[in-house]
């Protein structure tokens, strides 16, 4: 999710055909269906400029002071699921005994309803195996809560995928992560390709139209994003693209998936050729520091101001991709449920106060990327004011070579039959001037723009 | 702002019934059920003036009694503008 037309340098396009400038702009949109997000993805438009005297301050530094309800907020209904992508960043496979019940997570859509919360990313785990989920998905319409939800396709036959035709409330996000059967299943496990073309086949014939084809960039499918974009095309879906975060078995798999550094500089130029046609959940915002222009949306980090994550068990965490007991706000179980949590807790004000830069206040491109991800930096054992892991100027090579060991989540939910981590979870010494750290070091992650997908979105996607 | 603005201020408006409008320290989010997009309005006026777009027989009479000044008027004219292309506001039968 972002929205932020001021970041905006003149002469950057937009959504394809609106031109912002830096003057001010007293409405403006953002596409979110994404999601994502973000995610969630957000394309500013139809901004519209006016004098100065109206301006109350840039966009992206209100979005900074938070809002009165977040914009995207990520719900992961549950942690069970049947595949376990080697990038999970919620590290899920089992479920939890703690779960909310159905009726818990009523309560919470009420809260929602009562605080304008437009819509909820729903993910997981693999929401759709909740025996409740389509009653739970029904009770958030009914309560004027849109739902998009991500899904590796194992429930939507084509009953499920008629329903969801039918429904404005609801829109779908199918995860895919290789173009190739090989590519995708070597991430997300044996079958996961064939069950996502199996869904996106039922839901194009049922006549969903617009449903999100969501991947997480790697190195091994950023060759492939044409093909990507084939098959959405293929079945009249939109393309999302997010980043990979080194959050929960992220952690493990980053150092082998992350992309490259020139894979970056080609994602970006991707993005500027096509951001009008995909959506990104806001997450690559890191790139916009490569000086071509900013990328469509907002380009801030949202954790905790526009965006966060309710968990299974209720607890609310600054972002998706932030599932630690740093970034954990409160529970939904407490007093005042959720909505006391967003307004009052201790960490969401601090994330709310304005960033000072730190150690990137110096660079010139400070004000496009602004630090990058928190959950990156944080699981790959780098300070929050300092730059983003994958800091395109260069900045976060030289930090990760005299990186502290990087946090580990005590969240995981992993199947107790997933291949072991392949490196031990002991600290291990960092050798000044390594490139990366040591797989081990990464843990988890958060949120980026908004959009979270379930998966690896950023923000409202 | 390469769009031309095509906003007839004359004719009367009203926010889409699909539309959900959040008030905010800054002004509103606006969010569209049906496009699934997001809107925003940036201060109190433009926030006052697209919530009475219904009770005025027209878009230049919303924004007159909310205090939009002449001098003023092209650049919420913009803002309208804007938020009828993105579906948030359509035109009714004047009342």
């Amino acid at each position: 999710m972002t929205l932020a037309p001021d970041m905006a340098p003149p002469g950057t396009v937009l959504s394809g055909s609106t031109v912002l400038s830096k003057s001010t702009v007293l409405s403006g949109s953002t596409v979110l269906s994404k999601s994502t997000v973000l995610s969630g993805s957000t394309v500013l438009s139809g901004s519209t400029a006016a004098g100065s005297s109206a301006n109350p301050g840039k966009l992206t530094d209100l979005f900074q002071l938070g809002l009165d309800a977040p914009i995207c907020l990520t719900w992961e209904l549950t942690y069970a699921c049947n595949l376990s992508c080697v990038h999970c960043l919620s590290s899920s496979g089992r479920r939890d005994p703690r779960e909310l019940s159905t009726g818990e997570c009523k309560a919470v859509i009420d809260t929602l309803e009562r605080m304008q919360v437009f819509y909820v990313n729903i993910g997981g785990g693999e929401p759709t195996v909740r025996p409740d989920f389509w009653e739970l998905v029904d009770y958030a319409a009914e309560h004027h809560v849109g739902v998009k939800f991500s899904t590796n396709g194992v429930k939507l036959d084509a009953k499920a995928a008629a329903k969801l035709a039918a429904s404005d409330y609801v829109d779908v996000q199918i995860s895919l992560d290789g173009a190739t059967r090989e590519v995708n299943d070597a991430v997300r496990g044996p079958g996961s390709y064939d069950t996502a073309m199996r869904a996106m086949r039922n839901l194009a014939d049922a006549g969903f139209k617009g449903f999100k084809l969501s991947v997480v960039m790697t190195r091994h499918n950023i060759p492939q994003i044409d093909q990507f974009k084939e098959i959405a095309d293929r079945f009249g879906a939109q393309l999302r693209l997010t980043r990979l975060r080194p959050s929960g078995r992220g952690a493990d798999s980053w150092d082998e998936l992350h992309p490259r550094p020139e894979q970056q500089r080609e994602l970006y130029d991707w993005l500027v050729a096509h951001g009008d046609q995909v959506l990104t959940g806001d997450s690559f915002f890191h790139l916009s520091a490569f000086g071509g222009g900013a990328l469509p949306g907002l380009n801030l980090c949202g954790a905790g101001r526009v965006v966060c994550l309710i968990d299974p068990v209720g607890d609310v965490y600054a972002c998706p991709f932030a599932i630690h007991e740093n970034f954990l706000a409160g529970n939904v179980r407490e007093a005042g449920g959720f909505e006391s949590v967003w307004k009052t807790s201790t960490l969401f004000s601090d994330l709310r106060k304005p960033d000072t830069g730190g150690a990137c206040k110096s660079c010139g491109f400070y004000d496009s990327c602004r630090g990058g991800c928190m959950a990156a930096k944080f699981f790959t054992g780098l300070p929050m004011d300092g730059p983003d892991p994958e800091c395109v100027q260069g900045y976060g090579e030289a930090a990760l070579a005299s990186a502290v060991i990087a946090p580990r989540s005590s969240v995981d939910h992993s199947h107790r039959t997933s291949p072991a981590p392949r490196t031990p979870l002991e600290p291990v010494p960092v050798t000044i001037g390594r490139r990366r750290p040591p797989a081990h070091d990464c843990d988890e992650s958060p949120l980026a723009g908004f959009a979270a997908g379930a998966e690896q979105g950023c923000g409202c996607g | 702002m390469a769009a031309a603005v095509s906003f007839d201020l004359e004719r009367a408006w009203r926010v889409d019934p699909r539309v959900s409008m959040r008030p905010e320290p800054f002004g509103a989010l606006l969010y569209h059920f049906g496009t699934r997009r997001l809107s925003f309005l940036k201060n109190q006026t433009v926030l006052a003036v697209v919530r009475s777009l219904a009770d005025h027989p027209s878009a230049r009479s919303a924004c007159l009694a909310s205090g939009v000044t002449d001098a003023e008027l092209p650049a919420y004219t913009r803002a309208l503008a804007a938020l009828a292309d993105s579906k948030m506001i359509t035109e009714r039968m004047p009342s």
